[in-house]
C-alpha cells in the first residue's frame, strides 16, 4: 500500500467518526439547522433541476443515447425513453401523449404555435387577438406576423395587469383566427382569463384557434388545456426543475398547424430533427415530479402572505402584483431604490431575485408600463419568485437583507 | 354537485326476451373499462343506463372519452342530477350549463318529463326555465330550429337529470356478446379497420401476427403492439400471438412457384390461424382483405385461401375502396399515422414481381406438396408467443 492510499482510508476513518459524533451530539438535522446565507427567489427566469431530472440526464447520455428513430436495439431504448418522457408530460397536463411535441423550449412552442397557426388559418381571416403583457416570445413574434399583413389586436389591461374580459368579448370577431394569451404574467404572476377565450371564440363563430403561454403555470397550478378549453399550449422544462433546452407545445387532435422547419419525420414532422434526448428525458422526469400541486400552492400562498406583511410592515413598499396572482410571482416595488442597485446588493448577500424578466435585462419592463404605474415604481420592482422547495428561512434572509440594502444604499447616495 | 352519465343502448332496445342479457353484458363491459378511473353505479331506467361514479372527484372527462370508446352505446350523455324541485332545477341549469350558455348565442329548452306527478307539464318547464335563462344570460336568444345549445331537463323517478349536448356513442353491440375470433394483422392499414369493424358487432377479439426475423425488425412488431392497443381501446383486451413465420416463408421461395407464393403463403397463415384459433376458442378468423386490391385478394385467389379454412373468415372490408377505409383508420381507429410507418412486415417480403392474378386450386395444390408444410405450421403455432394488449 502506498502512502497516498494510506492517508485517504484515515481521512475516510476520521470523516466517518466526526460525521457520527457530530450527529450524536446535534442530531440528524445539524446541517439543516445552520442559518442559511443564500437565497435562490428567481424561480421564474429558471429553477434548480430536481434530482430526478439530473439522473434522468445522466442516464440518458451514458445508457440511452442512440438516436431514437434507428431501427436497432439501441434506437428503440432511446425511442423507449422517448415516448416514456411524453406520456410523463401528457399526464402531466391531462392530455393524451400524441397531442404532446417535444420542442427546444417556451421560445420555440411559441413561435411554432403562432407562426404555424397563422400560416396555417391564414385563408379564414386575418385578425390575431392578443394582450399586451405577452412574454417577449409571443410579443414579438406577433409584431412579426403584424409586419406580413396580420391585424393584430392587443387588449390592454389595468393597474394589476388584468384583462377585460368584455374587452376580449369585442375584440373577437369571426374574421379572427388566432387568440393568444399568457396564462399567468411572468413578470407580476396576474393570472389572466384564459377560459374565457373559448366563449369568446365561439361566441363569435370565429374559425380561431387558441394558445395559451402556460409557461409560468405549469406545474404550479392544476393546467388542463382540455377543461380550459384551448387548441394549442406552451410549457418549458427549465421552470419545473428540469434542464434547459426541452419545452413542449400541446397541439389538440383537432388542431393541425403548419411546421416551422423542415426535414425528417421526427415529432410527427411538426418539428424536425433528432429530438434531443438528454434534455427531454430530465424534462420527463421533472414532469412526473408536478405532483401535490394544491399543497404546494397552499404552502407558497402563505409564504407570499407572511413575506409582503413583513416588508409591508418595514415600509417604503408598493405592491405591483394583484392580491389574486398566482402567489408564485410577486413583484413589489422598494420606494426609493432603484432596482438595479438593489439586486446588486442582494447578489453581493448571495440573493438571487429580479427586476423583471429575465429575458430584457435592463430595459425598463414593458408589461409593468403597460400596467400604468407611477415612474417611481416602474424604476423599482423586485420580482421575487418562489418554488415549491423556497423555505421560510429563505424568506426570513431575504427580509432582512431588503431592509439593510435599503438602509445602505441610501447611505451611499 | 353530482355529475353522471346518462347512456342509450340504441340497438339493443330492439332485441326481445333477451335485451336484459345485451344490457348487463354493456353494463360489465362499462364496469371493466371504467374501473381504472375509479368505482360507478349502474341502473337501469327504461332504455337509459345511468353510471354513476361513487366517488364525486373522478374524471369524467376521461370517462366520457372511454365510454365513446365502448360498442353498444348509441349515444351518451354528461348531466347533473338533482332533486325534483323546479326552483333547484333551474339553478342547477344555470350554473352547470354556465360554460356553455356563455359560449352559445342562441339557445332552446327540452324537456321530458316521465315522471307524471311531478306538477309541470313539459311544455311549462320548456316556457318557465328558457325565461330564466334569458334573464340569467342577457346576452342568448331563443332559436327553436337551429338553437347553438339545447338544454335538456329530463324528469324521472328518482332524480331530475341536466345536460347539454349529446354525443354520439361508437354503436353497435357490446364487445363479447357474439362471441370470439382471431384477427390476422400484419400492420398495414386495412387489419386494424377490420378488427374494430368486427368488434363493433360484439366480437371479442383475439389475434396474430407473423414476424420474419431478420427480414421483419423490432420495430414492425412493436407497431403492431401500438396499431392493437389503439383497437383495444374500442374493443377491450386482445391477446396478441406473435409466430414465427421465416422458416415456412423461405422454405415457400425455395420450392414453389414464385408467381403463387404470396397465395400459398396466405394458406399457410390460415392453417397456423386456425391452430392458435383453436387454442383461443376463436369461432372465425378475421382479415382485412377487400376484392382486387391486391394480387392475392383477386376472387380466385381468396377462393385458393379460403379453401384450407374449416371456420368462417370474416372480411369486413371486402367491398370498400382503399379511401373509405382510410376514412376510418383517420377518423374512428387513429391508426393510419402508425400504419403508414414504413417497416417492413411480413406479406412484402419475398413478393413476387408478377403474382399470378388467376390462380387455380388445382395449381397450387400441387405446388404446395413441393416440401412437408406440416410439421413447420405445427411447429409455428405451436412457439407462439403471447402478448397481452390493454
Amino acid at each position: 500500500m502506498n502512502f497516498r492510499a494510506f492517508c485517504s482510508i484515515i481521512h475516510r476513518n476520521i470523516c466517518t467518526f466526526w460525521n457520527f459524533a457530530r450527529d450524536v451530539f446535534y442530531g440528524p438535522a445539524y446541517e439543516r439547522s445552520v442559518r442559511v446565507t443564500t437565497a435562490y427567489l428567481d424561480n421564474s427566469a429558471t429553477t434548480k433541476p430536481c434530482r430526478q431530472a439530473v439522473d434522468a440526464v445522466v442516464s440518458a447520455l451514458e445508457n440511452e443515447w442512440g438516436n431514437p428513430s434507428s431501427l436497432h436495439f439501441s434506437g428503440l431504448e432511446a425511442s423507449a425513453l422517448l415516448e416514456k418522457s411524453r406520456s410523463a408530460v401528457a399526464s402531466s397536463l391531462m392530455c393524451g401523449s400524441d397531442e404532446i411535441y417535444f420542442t427546444s423550449g417556451g421560445t420555440e412552442s411559441n413561435n411554432l404555435a403562432l407562426y404555424g397557426a397563422a400560416a396555417k388559418m391564414r385563408r379564414y381571416g386575418n385578425r390575431i387577438v392578443s394582450t399586451a403583457v405577452e412574454h417577449p416570445s409571443v410579443y414579438e413574434t406577433l409584431s412579426a406576423l403584424g409586419k406580413e399583413g396580420f391585424e393584430i389586436v392587443r387588449l390592454p389591461v389595468d393597474g394589476y395587469g388584468r384583462v377585460n374580459e368584455n374587452d376580449l368579448f369585442d375584440a373577437v370577431n369571426s374574421e379572427t383566427i388566432l387568440v393568444t394569451m399568457m396564462y399567468v404574467n411572468n413578470e407580476v404572476g396576474t393570472i389572466l382569463p384564459v377560459k374565457a377565450l373559448r366563449r369568446a371564440v365561439t361566441r363569435a363563430k370565429a374559425p380561431a384557434l387558441i394558445h395559451c403561454d402556460a409557461v409560468q403555470a405549469y406545474g404550479k397550478l392544476e393546467v388542463r388545456p382540455k377543461s380550459l378549453g384551448v387548441d394549442l399550449m406552451t410549457v418549458s422544462s427549465h421552470k419545473i426543475h428540469g434542464p434547459k433546452g426541452a419545452g413542449a407545445l400541446y397541439v389538440s387532435r383537432d388542431a393541425a398547424l403548419m411546421p416551422r422547419v423542415f426535414g425528417g419525420e421526427q415529432e410527427k414532422k411538426l418539428r424536425p430533427g433528432t429530438q434531443a434526448m438528454p434534455a427531454i428525458a430530465g424534462f420527463g422526469a421533472a414532469a412526473g415530479e408536478l405532483k401535490d400541486i394544491k399543497t404546494n400552492l397552499e404552502r407558497v400562498t402563505n409564504l407570499r402572505d407572511y413575506m409582503l406583511a413583513e416588508l409591508e410592515r418595514a415600509g417604503d413598499i408598493a405592491v405591483n402584483s394583484p392580491p389574486d396572482a398566482l402567489p408564485y410571482v410577486t413583484n413589489i416595488s422598494v420606494l426609493g431604490v432603484k432596482s438595479e442597485p438593489m439586486l446588486n446588493y442582494l447578489s453581493s448577500k448571495g440573493i438571487c431575485v429580479s427586476s423583471g424578466s429575465a429575458c430584457s435585462k435592463g430595459k425598463k419592463s414593458r408589461v409593468l408600463t403597460e400596467m400604468g404605474l407611477s415612474r417611481e415604481r416602474a424604476e423599482t420592482p423586485l420580482r421575487i419568485s418562489f418554488s415549491r422547495f423556497t423555505s421560510k428561512e429563505e424568506i426570513d434572509y431575504l427580509i432582512e437583507m431588503i431592509s439593510q440594502g435599503k438602509k445602505e444604499i441610501r447611505n451611499i447616495r | 354537485m353530482k355529475e353522471v352519465l346518462l347512456i342509450k343502448n340504441g340497438e339493443l332496445a330492439l332485441k326481445g326476451l333477451n335485451r336484459r342479457t345485451f344490457e348487463d353484458m354493456l353494463i360489465k363491459n362499462m364496469k371493466h373499462r371504467l374501473s381504472s378511473l375509479g368505482k360507478f353505479n349502474f341502473n337501469v331506467q327504461q332504455s337509459t343506463i345511468i353510471a354513476e361514479p361513487e366517488d364525486e372527484e373522478t374524471d369524467l372527462d376521461a370517462a366520457v372519452e372511454k365510454v365513446g370508446k365502448i360498442f353498444g352505446i348509441a349515444a351518451f350523455s354528461r348531466a347533473v342530477a338533482c332533486e325534483k324541485n323546479f326552483e333547484t332545477i333551474l339553478r342547477k341549469a344555470a350554473g352547470y350549463l354556465e360554460e356553455d350558455l356563455e359560449c352559445a348565442s342562441t339557445f332552446k329548452v327540452e324537456a321530458k318529463r316521465s315522471d307524471k306527478k311531478f306538477p309541470l307539464t313539459s311544455p311549462e318547464i320548456c316556457n318557465q326555465a328558457g325565461g330564466f335563462l334569458l334573464e340569467r344570460f342577457p346576452h342568448l336568444s331563443v332559436d327553436v330550429h337551429n338553437p347553438d345549445i339545447v338544454v335538456n331537463i329530463e324528469i324521472r323517478d328518482t332524480h331530475a337529470y341536466i345536460h347539454g349536448r349529446q354525443i354520439k356513442g361508437a354503436g353497435g353491440m357490446p364487445t363479447g356478446s357474439a362471441g370470439r375470433a382471431l384477427l390476422l394483422i400484419s400492420g398495414g392499414i386495412d387489419s386494424p379497420v377490420a378488427g374494430y369493424m368486427m368488434a363493433k358487432r360484439g366480437l371479442s377479439l383475439s389475434a396474430v401476427h407473423f414476424a420474419s426475423p431478420p427480414y421483419t425488425g423490432e420495430k414492425a412488431e412493436q407497431k403492431v403492439h401500438q396499431l392493437l392497443s389503439k383497437v383495444a381501446a374500442y374493443s377491450g383486451r386482445i391477446g396478441l400471438w406473435v409466430v414465427h413465420f421465416t422458416e415456412i416463408q423461405e422454405s415457400i421461395k425455395d420450392f414453389c412457384p414464385e408467381d403463387i407464393f404470396t397465395v400459398i403463403m396466405r394458406r399457410m397463415m390460415m392453417r397456423v390461424a386456425q391452430i392458435i384459433a383453436a387454442r383461443e376458442n376463436a369461432g372465425a378468423l378475421i382479415t382485412g382483405e377487400s376484392v382486387g386490391q391486391v394480387a392475392s385478394q383477386t376472387m380466385p385467389a381468396i377462393a385458393c385461401t379460403d379453401k384450407v379454412c374449416e371456420i368462417p373468415v370474416f372480411r369486413p372490408l371486402i367491398g370498400m375502396d382503399k379511401d373509405e377505409v382510410i376514412d376510418i383508420s383517420r377518423n374512428k381507429t387513429d391508426t393510419f399515422d402508425l400504419s403508414i410507418l414504413p417497416y417492413e412486415d411480413c406479406c412484402t417480403v419475398f413478393t413476387p414481381k408478377h403474382p399470378r392474378t388467376r390462380p387455380t386450386l388445382d395449381y397450387v395444390e400441387r405446388a404446395e406438396e413441393a416440401f412437408d408444410w406440416k410439421p413447420m405450421v405445427e411447429k409455428a403455432a405451436e412457439t407462439a408467443r403471447l402478448v397481452v394488449i390493454d
